[in-house]
Parts: structure tokens; sequence; C-alpha cells
């Protein structure tokens, strides 16, 4: 009986939740593929009607600068976020003083949810009430940083925001995978007057590209659900120069009454979405098999 | 004695009756939350009380709207729709499609509601030919709002074409003033568009790009034309516009920070709160051009079963396009009454003005629904054209180009 017990009692435990998973995770995920085959406006339809959707999602330049915005913002957002966290992991790294507080410090953004740290960039970024106006009451009466108000830089406004937002993290991530390394390494290579930089890019990095890859995979799905962000940040304005494929989705589904538009929307963000995560854990359950 | 008793029986006798009739119940989902709406729906919610009915509030806020509606699609999936839904517009419509929507014919019949209200208003009320919603109030979006110190000290008059108006923001811009206090939110762009649009185009050219979706007038050189001057009206906006509220906009008005807004009447209340008079302090005028663009709040009855709710949506309807109940609620709103029939004594010279300008226009066929504010167009296409206008106002996009991205955004949302 303990024996039957041990065997099944994970199992009976585990169900509910796998149960869960599969209807509101992948059941959804079909649901809304379903739907993104159909007319669908105000109300969910279920009569197929083709690529109708897709092709008005490609038709729409504002998805188009939604697709765009992506790529901009996942781009700058993740390597930005990645080389500024190991350059203050690296700084943190150095045995100095007070450094637990150091790090808290740097952590804490992101203890802030999207919501706060998009309304106080908000402020900070707005040309009438911050840096500029600032740095203006100062006497430099010609600087502008009014990038927030400007349709073609907005999209880098969120990218500051987001980083400021998640690079602590990162930070965090790669200073426990600088401690992980061999300290006996280390001294050899001390020990051999090897330059500390030299330490670092030939041999701690290296050895710390797990850590890469988990971050490069955190910061990936951050960026691509990005939506509360831009909503306080810049609610997707000037006009919809910072939309992103979520704002787009939100827009279509709950202002517009345009229901498969949204659902083909979503489907293509999955698409992004798997592309990145796919090639990841292939790699990750090859690993485990060899 | 005898005479109390018989009518202490009377009166036990019709309570019974009462009783047995049905009380009458009304669960309604609206989004008037913020300060003077929520005192608004309370005027209602106390006469349906006084009238033997159990009001049920189901307020729910946020997005303009937008989470009420996602309420309310979660309830009509479910199979049990609220009595009434604050609904307006094209959105009646959709519904009505969707084969959930009730028919109030008798109570709107009974009460002569075809007589007391505009034609074109009345319109949005029926779905089919059938009535299925009740009309609270008439804003009226075309609305320009000045600060009258400013006007004059630069010697300014009211312009009654957007030439004028040009002229007049020039001037204030070479007097150091901001011409024109705006919000950078897709909406108020688009409130600021169909503004410029019905002034240089006409109620004919209104009604034919905004309401029929014409391809031929969508693409015109009049249009092109609409845009110029909203290219115009960029330059007369501060810096500092992106993502402002419209009452912060209304606020530099107020201020003296600048002298025009164009804005729903909505922000008369924000003038008003700041004890400001209006021909005095602030002048309201419609924008230039001929014709009056409406935003009627409605709400729409859903079907319901058992008779206490039917009765409650029938006595709901009655209050709602009531006299008292329009007086009260549009003097806390500062709207104007969707009724023709309401004394407006105590109403302000604005609503005096709104309330001319509508029987007016009314008899002149340029009576128009605004599409940025969801009367004329379904979401779809009124979001695909908002797309453009605010795209156009954010950016150096030409007009020319402004126009061919207006038409293939619209065929695209169709």
């Amino acid at each position: 009986m303990t024996e039957w017990l041990e065997r099944h009692v994970p199992k009976m435990v585990l169900a509910p939740s796998f149960v869960a998973v599969l209807i509101f995770v992948y059941g959804f995920i079909i649901w809304t593929g379903w739907v993104s085959l159909t007319r669908s406006k105000l109300m969910p339809k279920y009569e197929i009607k083709g690529f109708i959707q897709y092709d008005r999602l490609f038709a729409s330049p504002r998805w188009d600068t939604a697709m765009d915005n992506l790529f901009i913002f996942g781009g700058l957002f993740i390597g930005i976020s990645l080389i500024l966290g190991l350059f203050l992991a690296i700084l943190l790294d150095q045995k100095i003083r007070a450094e637990g507080a150091l790090r808290t410090i740097y952590l804490y953004p992101m203890a802030l949810s999207m919501i706060v740290t998009g309304t106080a960039w908000k402020w900070i970024m707005n040309p009438g009430l911050g840096i500029e106006a600032t740095v203006r009451s100062w006497g430099f009466e010609s600087f502008t940083f009014n990038w927030i108000t400007d349709p073609n830089m907005a999209i880098y406004a969120v990218v500051i925001a987001a980083v400021w937002q998640a690079s602590g993290f990162v930070m965090a991530l790669f200073l426990a995978g600088l401690r992980s390394v061999d300290e006996e390494i280390i001294k050899a290579a001390q020990v051999d007057g090897i330059p500390t930089w030299r330490i670092y890019s030939a041999i701690i990095i290296p050895s710390m590209a797990p850590i890469f890859l988990s971050a490069f995979i955190v910061l990936a799905h951050l960026a691509i659900k990005s939506f509360d962000l831009v909503i306080a940040l810049t609610g997707g304005g000037p006009g919809y120069a910072t939309d992103l494929p979520a704002t787009y989705m939100y827009a279509m589904a709950f202002s517009r009454g345009d229901i498969g538009q949204a659902a083909s929307s979503a489907m293509v963000m999955m698409g992004v979405v798997f592309t990145i995560v796919v090639p990841y854990l292939y790699s990750e359950l090859r690993a485990k098999h060899d | 004695m005898k005479k109390s008793v018989f009518a202490a029986a009377v009166v036990a006798s019709l309570v019974a009756s009462n009783v047995a009739k049905a009380e009458p119940q009304a669960e309604v989902l609206h989004w008037w939350t913020s300060g003077g709406e929520a005192k608004s729906v309370a005027v209602l919610q106390k006469e349906f009380a006084d009238n033997g009915g159990t009001w049920t509030d189901m307020p729910v806020a946020g997005g303009g709207g937008d989470a009420a509606m996602t309420a309310l699609r979660a309830r009509v999936l479910s199979g049990n729709a609220p009595t009434a839904v604050q609904l307006k517009g094209p959105a009646i419509a959709e519904w009505y499609e969707e084969g959930v929507l009730a028919d109030i014919s008798d109570v709107a019949e009974a009460q002569g509601w075809a007589d007391v209200l505009p034609a074109s208003i009345a319109g949005h009320m029926k779905c089919e030919g059938t009535w299925c919603a009740a009309p609270v109030n008439v804003h009226r979006i075309d609305w320009i709002w000045a600060n009258a110190d400013i006007l004059k000290a630069n010697d300014i008059a009211m312009p009654n074409t957007w030439a004028e108006f040009n002229a007049a923001a020039d001037k204030l811009m070479a007097a150091g003033v901001i011409p024109l206090a705006h919000g950078g939110q897709a909406w108020q762009d688009a409130t600021v568009f169909e503004a410029v649009a019905l002034g240089l185009g006409g109620a004919d050219f209104f009604q034919k790009a905004f309401v029929d979706l014409d391809m031929d007038t969508l693409k015109s050189d009049q249009m092109v034309e609409v845009f110029d001057q909203m290219r115009k009206l960029r330059g007369y906006v501060d810096g500092n516009f992106s993502g402002r509220d419209w009452n912060l906009a209304t606020a530099m008005v107020m201020n003296g920070e600048a002298a025009f807004q164009i804005m729903g009447d909505w922000a008369k209340g924000e003038f008003l709160a700041a004890g400001k008079v209006p021909g005095e302090d602030f002048l309201c005028v419609s924008t230039p051009g001929d014709g009056f663009l409406y935003s009627v709040d409605s709400f729409a009855m859903f079907n319901v079963d058992g008779d206490d709710k039917q009765n409650g949506q029938k006595l709901l309807a009655e209050l709602i396009v009531g006299k008292s109940f329009q007086k009260v609620f549009n003097l806390n709103k500062g709207s104007i009454p969707a009724r023709t029939d309401v004394a407006l004594d105590e109403f302000d010279s604005c609503a005096h003005t709104s309330a001319a300008d509508m029987a007016a226009s009314n008899t002149g066929g340029s009576l128009l629904p605004s599409y940025a504010h969801g009367m004329a167009l379904r979401g779809a296409q009124a979001g695909a054209i908002t797309d453009v206008v605010t795209a156009h106002f954010n950016s150096d996009m030409s007009s020319a180009e402004a126009v061919q991205m207006l038409a293939d955004a619209v065929a695209n949302s169709l």
C-alpha cells in the first residue's frame, strides 16, 4: 500500500494542475488559433473562413509598426541589459565594501511593477517636467531630450525605462555566475601574471555561457509580452509609434470589437516566442539525452 | 372612521396587487464612475427606487468603457445579460445582430419618443424598426473653447472659418501664447480631425466620408485639405502635448497658458468646477463651419427572463427618457437633454447654444453623428481612421500619403 502511494501520490497531486494547464494554456491556444481563422467581430464565431484575418493583419501599417518596434525594442532591451548587467556584476565582483547594500539597490527596480516604472519614467522624460526642463533651468537653454514625444525616438525611450528595470536583475544573475567560477583557476591565472581583463574575457565569461542563455530567455519573453510598460509610459503614442504586438492585440480585442484580428495577432506573437524558445528547449532536451 | 378603514383596505389591496405584479428589478452595467458622472447615475438610481424598483448597480470602470464591454461579453456569453447596459451608436446594432437585445417599442410608443427625439438620434435607438435603447443625453463634439482674456488682450474675435482660426493662431504665436491646447492621445487627435473635416467639407462631405465610408470621398482633394489643416494645427500645439489628458489641456486654457481648445462639451464641466463663468471667463462657440456633431449616451436593453426584470426594464426606459431625469442628469453631466421639449431655464448659455444649434441643424440636415466618439462607425472602422489621423498628426507624413493610407486602412478594416 505504501509503495503504491509512494508511486502514485505525486501523480495525483500534479494531476489537477496538469489538467488546468492543458485546458487553460494549450486548450485556449487551440481556441485562439481557431478563432483567428474566422470573421469574429464583437463575439467569437466558429465558422472557418480561411486566412483573411492574417491577410488583414499583414496589410495593416499599424501592425508593421508594432512588429518593427518589437524587434527594435527586443534587440536593444536584451542587448543593453545583458551588457550593462555584466558590467555592473564585474564591478561588484571586485570585493568592494558594502556590496550587499549596493546589490540590493541595483536589484530593487525589478521589484517594482512595470506600471510604476512606466509612470515614473513618463515624468522623468517629459520635456516639460523632467530632465529637459531641469537641465534647461540650469542654464543650458538649447538642451533637448524629447524622445518620448518624438515618434521616431519614442521607442528608444521605452528601451531606457525597460533597461533600467531589468539590468539590475541581470546583474544579480551574472554575479551569481561570476561567484560560481572556480576560485582555483582564477588564482592560478593570477599567479601566472595574466591581467584581470584577460582573466574575465578568457576564463570567467566563457564559463558563464549557461547564465547568458537563461538571462536571454528571461529577457526575451519579457520583451515579447511587454505591455504594461508601454501603456504606462507612452500609451502606445505618439500616434501609434510605440505600439507593440501585445498592445495591438489588446486594442483589437477590447477597444475595437475585432476579435478575429486580435486572435490572429496573438498567434503571430506566439510564433515569435516559439522561434526563440523551441531551439532553447531542443538544446536543453538534447543535452539531457547525451 | 369607516372612511379611513376603507382607505386602509384600498391601500392594502393596492400594495398587495403591486407585490403580485412583481417588483421591477434592474441590473445596470455602466462606466459612469467619476465624480460628476457617478452623481448623475445616482439620480437615476433614486428615481428608480422612488418608483418601487430595485436597482442593482454594476459599475465597471476603466479603459473608457473597454472594461465594461469585456464584462458584458462575459455576461452575454454565459447567458446572463444585465437588464440595461450603457452602450452607444453602432455598438447597439452590433449587439442586436448577436440577437441579445430586447424590444421596448411598447414603452417608446406609449411615451411618444418619436415626437420628442430628433430623428437622427432616434435612429440610433432603433434596431430594424423596433426600439431597443433609450437615449440619455446629447454631447456636442465640435466645440471650441477659448480663454476670453487672452482673446481680448490680443484683440481676436472667435473665428468663424478655419482661415480665421489660422490667422488668429498666427497672431497668438507671435504674441507668445500657445494657440491650441491639445492632448496627444489618439481620440483627441480624432476629435479635432472630425471638427476640421466638418468645418472644411460640410455636412454632405462628412456624411459620405465618415458615415457611408465612400471611397471616392475618402480619397478626395477635400480630404487632402482636411489633413493640410491638421498639419497646420500641429504647428499651433505646444511641444509637450504627447499623452496629455484632455482635462489638463482644458486647464491650460483656463490658466491662460493657451488660447483655444477643441473638445466636446464635457470640457465645460472643468471650467465650471473651477468657478469660471461662460461668456465672461471662457467662451464656447461651435468650431468653424456649419453642423453639429453629436455623441449620444444611451442604455441598450438586453433580453432578460422574468416579469420582475422585464418590468424593471420598462420602468427604467420610461424614466431615462422622462423629462425630470433628462434635466437633472444633463445639468450634472454638462450635456443637453436628448428630448427637445425639456425646459432649459436652469442650463447655462453654452447648453442653450447647443440646444438651439441642434434644433437648427436637425431641420437643416447637418445633425451628424461623431465618428471619433463611436457614433458613426463600428469600432474596427473608426479605429482604422483614428490610426491614420493620429499617425499623420504625430509625424511628418504628407497629406496625400495620409489620404491614401486612410482609404487603405478603411478598406482593410471592412
